[in-house]
């Protein structure tokens, strides 16, 4: 790059050409002020969540009753219930942005449970198989979910929709036929498979946790073992769900086709993108984090319920759209799914704690989902350089 | 005499009952402006279709260097080296310059499971491209939806030359153009002429086809009227095919008559 040439003075004087400024490839548009790095921080996807993250904290902040939220057993409350939102919004996340819905993601996170109730029990399989069991039957829930969609044509919304009931119509059809009940409790406990059971269900960093105890840092039982004992693993499986869905989206090819598929996919498939291919890929992806969810679920309470995971698909979605994902597709991150999850349980557990009737959960909900597609649209407008004003 | 670098050789597509294209043969050889005319529903649109494999021919064979082909997809076309830039571009107005660039060829690093899509070099080499057609990106991690008409028509056209294009298909490039960034493009075309491309290029504007074009290519209702050497042709009679054999010169004495009328 050689230095911007100085332009010429102006042409001040009467009988002269009008001065045109030229376009060069040597130096920035002069017709574009220089983005600020806050200004380019706010266009991103997420900033909109960012904020919202920020004003949450605050009320819950000042709100009578909601300081319990912010020690280590409340952060850990809202954190577990924010995990098990987050883990089924980073699937959906990816499947939106690809311009695609799964609402059947709720009624497979029951389905998923009752397979590995039912192997348990009545097979007498070992734990780890019924999981193992559970993620296949996923994959081809998954592949026909989008397989169909993709083969007919016809709008994901209603085929999912169909799977939504198909699902849990067998989950309490197949129990009730079998066991004569709608839960399967006892799963973990003929014969104990704690191995297996601790990487759905465990805590990490317990010595960590143990030592701050001692310390006297954290609060502890009267045994001297702290309340909290540690990580739960739920919020690591959440951790290592978004990262690596956030790596493929924004580091891989997969996620360059991601995009482009949610983007035109007519374009997208002119110049090569697979895009049959990425559309069920996502699908299986999401029924395979709601099996993810189930596992956790089942190794939590021991036991499989055939209404576990009713009305999840709205709310992944709605975590994702809060986080910034455009639910036209094309466009969102995973970071901001993430974010939308964490407000999600915050505002959950928020309501409880400081004792506002949990109806008005609903209300909340309700506004902030219009607040967050207004907020969207204006977010890509902005994205597509159009002439907000500011 | 050389062999073409892409033939179509009596090409007709039927939709249904309807015939919109009918024995139609056209032979572009390398180095050569093929300019494509014909008003509107003359079978351009069509025709194109069929060099970049969205559709296949009802009947007729399409030849590439003398070799016959058959393109199941657009993306086959590409891979042969049939580069269309179309009116609608190919391009993603939300995913940024570099990601478009490289859509469906995405340039890796790292081994497998850490291969990632090599952004910075993507990057590099999008701007890169960009600055050889002659549009400066401020940033090319930007969207594609930020950029001008004739910015976006460049970066499509730079795409199509950097992964090495044989022939090149232009649907009405200039047609969204600015006047300087419509010069850009027809330098482009000639560029691409000298580099050994054989570009068939689609317009409207008698004052972008004429300078350019070798040949003349008149298609009406689906069927070729013929083609002609620029030196055998004048620029009035390529005016009147491409007004679809309308007498111009009486639709403007039909203009001033109503002017006449208004005063």
């Amino acid at each position: 790059m050689t230095d911007a040439p100085t332009p010429p003075p102006a042409a001040a004087a009467q009988g002269r050409a009008p001065e045109i400024t030229r376009k060069s490839l040597d130096r920035p548009d002069e017709r574009v002020a220089k983005a600020s790095a806050f200004t380019r921080l706010m266009r991103r996807p997420e900033a909109g969540v960012v904020l919202g993250l920020i004003a949450t904290f605050l009320v819950f902040a000042v709100l009578p009753g909601a300081a319990s939220l912010y020690s280590l057993q409340g952060a850990m409350t809202f954190l577990t219930l924010s995990a098990e939102l987050g883990i089924l919004a980073a699937a959906v996340a990816l499947l939106i942005i690809a311009g695609e819905f799964d609402l059947s993601i709720g009624s497979m996170v029951g389905f998923a449970g009752i397979v590995i109730g039912l192997l348990v029990t009545q097979l007498a399989w070992p734990l780890w198989a019924s999981i193992g069991a559970a993620f296949a039957v996923a994959v081809l829930v998954g592949y026909l979910n989008g397989y169909i969609t993709v083969k007919t044509r016809l709008p994901s919304f209603i085929v999912t929709l169909a799977s939504l009931f198909i699902l849990r119509g067998l989950s309490i059809g197949i129990t009730r036929a079998v066991t004569g009940r709608t839960q399967i409790p006892y799963i973990l406990d003929n014969p104990p498979d704690p191995w297996t059971a601790a990487i759905f269900n465990g805590h990490v960093l317990t010595g960590l946790f143990q030592w701050m105890g001692t310390q006297g840092w954290i609060a502890t039982k009267g045994d001297g073992m702290p309340f909290v004992p540690g990580i739960p693993m739920s919020i690591v499986w959440w951790i290592a769900v978004t990262c690596l869905a956030g790596w493929v989206l924004t580091q891989t090819k997969f996620g360059n086709w991601i995009y482009a598929s949610g983007g035109d996919a007519t374009v997208a498939r002119n110049v090569g993108v697979p895009v049959a291919r990425v559309k069920i890929t996502l699908f299986i992806v999401t029924a395979v984090a709601a099996t993810l969810l189930a596992t956790i679920q089942v190794m939590e309470a021991g036991s499989a319920d055939t209404v576990r995971g009713t009305q999840k698909e709205f709310e992944a979605i709605i975590a994702a759209v809060i986080g910034g994902v455009l639910l036209t597709g094309g466009y969102g991150t995973v970071l901001g799914a993430a974010f939308g999850a964490l407000i999600f349980g915050l505002v959950q557990m928020g309501i409880f704690y400081t004792g506002i009737d949990t109806d008005w959960f609903k209300v909340f909900l309700g506004l902030v989902i219009l607040a967050a597609v207004l907020v969207n649209n204006y977010g890509r407008a902005r994205a597509l350089g159009e002439r907000v004003e500011s | 005499m050389t062999t073409p670098a892409i033939e179509l050789r009596n090409v007709s597509k039927r939709f249904g009952s309807v015939i919109a294209l009918n024995d139609v043969s056209i032979a572009v050889n390398p180095g050569e402006v093929h300019c494509l005319l014909g008003d509107n529903g003359a079978g351009k649109s069509t025709l194109i279709k069929i060099l970049s494999g969205v559709h296949r021919p009802s009947d007729g064979q399409i030849l590439l260097s003398g070799e016959p082909v058959v393109f199941r997809s657009p993306r086959d076309a590409t891979d042969a080296g049939v580069a269309t830039v179309f009116q609608d571009l190919g391009l993603i107005p939300l995913m940024s310059i570099a990601r478009n660039f490289f859509l469906g060829r995405e340039p890796e690093k790292g081994i497998f499971p850490f291969r990632r899509f090599d952004l910075d070099h993507a990057n590099k080499i999008a701007r890169q491209a960009l600055i050889d057609v002659g549009i400066q990106v401020r940033d090319p991690s930007q969207a594609v939806g930020t950029l001008s008409g004739g910015e976006r028509q460049s970066v499509a056209i730079a795409r199509a030359i950097h992964f090495g294009a044989k022939v090149l298909i232009l649907d009405e490039p200039t047609s969204a153009l600015g006047v300087h960034q419509a010069a850009m493009v027809l330098k482009f075309v000639i560029e691409a002429r000298l580099r050994g491309l054989a570009v068939i290029f689609i317009t409207h504007n008698i004052s972008h086809a004429f300078p350019v074009a070798d040949k003349f290519t008149l298609l009406n209702r689906g069927t070729s009227k013929g083609t002609y050497a620029k030196s055998d042709i004048t620029r009035e009679e390529v005016v009147r095919i491409m007004s679809g054999g309308e007498d111009m010169a009486a639709v403007e004495r039909e203009i001033e008559d109503l002017l006449e009328k208004a005063r």
